[in-house]
């Protein structure tokens, strides 16, 4: 068998179409891509980026990756916003269910690969996992500066003076900083990076993670990648630390105290209830006999 | 020949011809009906009567027929058909918190009372083209299967009796936490304007660049919208809530002095929640854009939502300067109708015109010959020494 032929896929897999939707020469393409990628933490590597059979803006770019890295043996997780049964993560996980036949799972310990949107999981990964980040708008720099040819030039002079200025620009007008999501990062002390749109909740389990993560935009055309182990920075100031959101409900179900919390709207009289974003969490909870407010012991 | 379009009664008679008859095709394939492009092509039909202003499935069907699929062509018979109609009045207010809504989402709120309804949608089907609808009798799609799997429990899509559905955004209001839709109560109410009966002045007001973006083109609107995503003007947009559905049209004739129902329309509807840092007198909170149009037109109620937004920017006290949130520009340039006519004008002879430029061009070439032999008949002696 030479490297261009197809892996041969499980009988459940959809015979009409190549393992992993993709062809092998745009896998090694990509593969190329987050090579580089890995190479130089945080840098956005520009790649080929393919028509998908889902609309651009849903996770063309993370399913391109997630395609070009996936193996016969893996053990796939889907999730859009912590949970894994979001029609999204549905959608997403029955395409790769379709296109390769793996195994799929909810549970963030027995996956091999975890494809997500909005979330980083609760549970600590390990050395061998890889979290897959869909992205939007993979430019930290965009919403300063709309241009392309600009943002390059600015990432490769290191001139992130800008973003301070936004920054402490938050600092004068509000007392702190302004964003809540895809709060830019420094990465391996070089490049300023786009975390995707993750809460800042997220933020710190991106340091020195023993996890490979990979962050693909499709329609951006752009991987980058933070490699096992590396130290990835909240940009923020001396007198004013970063600091992530802090809630004063436990999860209703399971009583969590250290996740990030969705607000459900109850009844148009405005009654509400906080829940696990990470669904996966608290049912692990949960079954570990942890009950919150409104739960039922499982 | 081209030439004898000027004045060429027989030439314009025999293009008609051939038009006809590329429209109708192969006689050997039956004959399009209306009654199935209004069934089968209800997303088309859908298109033109927003942009075409006209709430009527038959005639859509219709203008898409005659216009050969060509969509723009569909809302320019529509609208040239829509001027011919007599005013009897505006009608009340729709009640679009009623609709008997067949899809709505909220993309804020994991769960909202009434709950989540997927409905018919293209959202999370794989686009593989799918064979077996080539096939003559059309076999059953098998995207609906993977969707009613993927819609599972949370998310019925079963029309059953349903639960009411309170507007996603008046539960962010009821905490005062995104700006009021409506005036506060005492405000002096100006009369809704009428871009059918007023020509557009600038700088307009909000109802007038709603009524504009209703009718605006899908795409130019897509455009604009998405570049607000990309950087130039961002909104921060969250869809609050996107409804679809059926809604009850009222009239109050003058003489009755109550409202009757007079029918029933189709609409989508677009509540998107926009951030909005505040002032040094106001607190922050979230705002709002709004986009609506007839029949399943999501794509457009989204981009118009973004839009409408983004044109906002004055009255919100923003910085302005992205294509996006300049009113005169994205006003004058979203109708369709008007700027394939424009563009598509360059297809009229120029003749005139264009004889007046040749005359000029050739004059200047001229001037400009006789300006080097000049400066090289100076040069000469001077180099001669």
């Amino acid at each position: 068998m030479t490297a261009v032929q197809s892996e041969t896929p499980r009988a459940e897999a959809d015979s009409g179409y190549n393992f992993a939707y993709l062809d092998e020469q745009t896998k090694r393409m990509i593969r190329r891509a987050i090579l580089k990628a890995v190479a130089i933490p945080g840098y956005q590597v520009p790649f080929a980026s393919r028509e998908m059979p889902m609309p651009y803006g849903w996770g063309t770019g993370g399913v391109q990756v997630t395609a070009a890295v996936i193996g016969s043996d893996d053990v796939l997780k889907v999730i859009d916003q912590g949970s894994d049964d979001t029609t999204n993560a549905v959608s997403i996980r029955s395409f790769f269910v379709r296109t390769t036949g793996v195994e799929t799972t909810e549970k963030t310990r027995d996956a091999t690969l975890i494809q997500t949107r909005h979330r980083v999981p609760e549970t600590p990964l390990s050395e061998d996992q890889i979290l897959v980040y869909q992205v939007p708008i993979p430019e930290p720099l965009r919403f300063l500066e709309p241009r392309e040819t600009e943002t390059r030039r600015m990432h490769a002079l290191e001139d992130y003076g800008l973003m301070h200025v936004k920054l402490y620009e938050d600092i004068a007008h509000h007392g702190h900083i302004a964003t809540t999501y895809a709060y830019p990062v420094k990465v391996a002390g070089r490049y300023v990076m786009d975390p995707s749109p993750t809460p800042k909740f997220d933020n710190p389990k991106m340091n020195h993670s023993p996890a490979l993560q990979l962050f693909g935009a499709g329609r951006e055309k752009r991987i980058y990648a933070i490699p096992p182990h590396t130290e990835v920075v909240s940009l923020d100031f001396e007198d004013h630390p970063f600091e992530v959101q802090q809630w004063d409900n436990a999860c209703a179900l399971c009583g969590a105290t250290d996740s990030f919390l969705d607000e459900v709207i109850m009844d148009d009289a405005g009654k509400r209830m906080f829940v696990c974003s990470d669904s996966d969490y608290c049912e692990e909870r949960r079954a570990a006999g942890h009950v919150g407010e409104e739960g039922v012991p499982l | 020949m081209y030439v004898a379009a000027k004045g060429g009664e027989k030439a314009i008679a025999g293009a008609h011809r051939l038009l006809a008859e590329e429209r109708r095709g192969d006689p050997a394939v039956s004959e399009i009906g209306t009654d199935q492009i209004s069934e089968q092509l209800g997303r088309a039909v859908d298109r033109v009567m927003t942009e075409g202003a006209l709430f009527d499935r038959k005639l859509a069907a219709l203008a898409i027929k005659q216009a050969a699929g060509d969509l723009i062509e569909a809302i320019f018979l529509i609208r040239a058909y829509r001027t011919t109609l007599p005013r009897f009045g505006y009608s009340e207010p729709l009640k679009v918190s009623d609709m008997r809504a067949r899809r709505r989402i909220s993309a804020t709120f994991k769960d909202v009372p009434g709950g989540q309804v997927l409905g018919p949608t293209f959202d999370y089907t794989h686009r593989l083209l799918d064979f077996a609808l080539e096939a003559e009798g059309g076999a059953r799609d098998h995207s609906v299967e993977l969707h009613s799997a993927a819609t599972g429990d949370a998310l019925h899509d079963d029309p059953g009796p349903m639960d009411p559905m309170p507007r996603v955004l008046d539960q962010l209001a009821s905490e005062g936490m995104i700006e009021d839709s409506e005036a506060p109560a005492g405000d002096v109410v100006s009369p809704v304007g009428d871009i059918t009966r007023e020509p557009t002045e600038f700088p307009a007001d909000r109802d007038v660049r709603l009524q504009t973006l209703a009718r605006g083109d899908e795409g130019f609107l897509l455009a604009m919208g998405y570049s607000t995503q990309r950087g130039y003007g961002r909104t921060h947009p969250f869809a609050g809530e996107i409804r679809m559905g059926e809604v009850t049209v009222e009239f109050m004739p003058e003489e009755l002095g109550f409202p009757i129902e007079i029918g029933e329309i189709t609409i989508t509807e677009c509540e998107m929640v926009n951030q909005f840092k505040g002032t040094a007198t106001e607190k922050p909170k979230f705002t709002r854009g709004y986009g609506l149009g007839f029949g399943h037109v999501e794509r457009k109620a989204i981009s118009m939502a973004l839009v409408d937004r983004s044109l906002r920017c004055r009255d919100l006290g923003e910085e302005a300067g992205a294509p996006a949130q300049d009113e005169e520009f994205v006003l004058s340039h979203s109708d369709n109708v008007q700027a394939t006519g424009f563009v598509e004008h360059l297809k009229l002879p120029h003749y005139v015109d264009f004889q007046s430029e040749l005359e000029l061009v050739r004059r200047m070439r001229a001037e400009f010959d006789a300006a080097q032999e000049a400066k090289e008949e100076i040069a000469k002696p001077e180099a001669a020494e």
